[in-house]
């Protein structure tokens, strides 16, 4: 499952139980629909672990943080524990804005590199 | 009428316009079609992030991750504060919106100016009484538990985001626009430390 655009893409790595989000997330609520399908997807299908990778994603809108932390929620509603989440350090907002995640899901492991 | 919520500090007085240092933008909200001009929202922020970070030289580690945590905050909230005014202007105004940044010594100041439909003030007054006076914290995940029961597309994080992860004073000014009594203006103003 991906998409791949200019601006964003979202790759989910069955192989390695990864979700890889890339690029610039400034979509309108409803221009993430395509996104959340997948999202929903992955949660629903309720994984033993999952990596989510957001190394390579540099902007999050709003909109974006409502569709990551629904995405959260919706793991830990499917007992989805396991959660490695991995930032980049170079971004601040990344910083600032991931530490919402353990928030939502406090098992969740939060990493920077 | 003129109302304020939050501590609301006029751009034209002696303490803004301090700032040697600004940058104002005008523009059309409904010349183009929203898809297009949110692409312009992502553009504009970019610039004034871009452009304010040269006022921060320097290549030693502090001045870099200072000024890397600018560059995100001021892209963030710009960004934010025009999908806000694109979404929220009320076309049959027919007003600009406009956008004003300015740099203290301490802090950068936004205002965003648009049009909003007369009939959505009070409940939306409501819900910024709510921001100024709850805990951000907790009325964050209230509105994530809403959105998820009603699917909005319209998420209602953003001005939480940036008191909550940026540190952000908001407040905002209501009032009728000098050509025409009917019509409703509010401004918007951030203060973002640095």
């Amino acid at each position: 499952m991906e998409i791949i655009q200019d601006d964003y893409q979202i790759r989910f790595d069955s192989e390695n139980n990864s979700v890889i989000c890339s690029g610039t997330y400034r979509l309108t609520g409803d221009e993430y629909a395509a996104i959340v399908d997948i999202l929903k997807t992955v949660a629903d299908a309720g994984p033993d672990f999952l990596t989510i990778n957001l190394t390579a994603l540099k902007f999050l809108n709003s909109s974006g943080i409502n569709i990551l932390c629904k995405f959260i929620m919706r793991l830990r509603k499917n007992n989805v524990t396991q959660v490695r989440v991995i930032g980049n350090n170079e971004y601040a907002w990344q910083q600032k804005s991931l530490t919402n995640f353990k928030k939502l899901l406090p098992s969740l492991n939060l990493e920077f590199e | 009428m003129i109302q304020t919520l939050g501590d609301f500090i006029e751009l034209d007085t002696c303490d803004v316009q301090d700032s040697k240092d600004f940058l104002t933008i005008n523009f059309s909200a409904t010349s183009v079609p929203l898809q297009q001009r949110w692409r312009n929202n992502g553009l504009s922020a970019d610039f004034l992030a871009g452009y304010l970070c040269t006022f921060f030289p320097g290549e030693d580690d502090e001045t870099h991750n200072r000024r890397v945590v600018i560059k995100d905050g001021v892209n963030f909230v710009a960004n934010e504060l025009l999908e806000n005014a694109m979404k929220f202007n009320y076309p049959p105004a027919k007003c600009s919106v406009h956008l004003y940044m300015g740099l203290k010594q301490d802090k950068v100041l936004l205002y965003v100016t648009n049009c909003i439909d007369p009939t959505v003030v009070a409940a939306w007054q409501h819900e910024l009484k709510r921001v100024l006076t709850e805990d951000t914290h907790a009325l964050f995940l209230e509105q994530l538990i809403k959105n998820e029961q009603e699917d909005n597309s319209d998420s209602g994080l953003g001005y939480l985001s940036m008191i909550n992860d940026w540190n952000a004073k908001l407040a905002w000014k209501f009032e009728s626009a000098a050509e025409d009594e009917s019509v409703q203006k509010v401004t918007v103003m951030v203060q973002l430390p640095i």
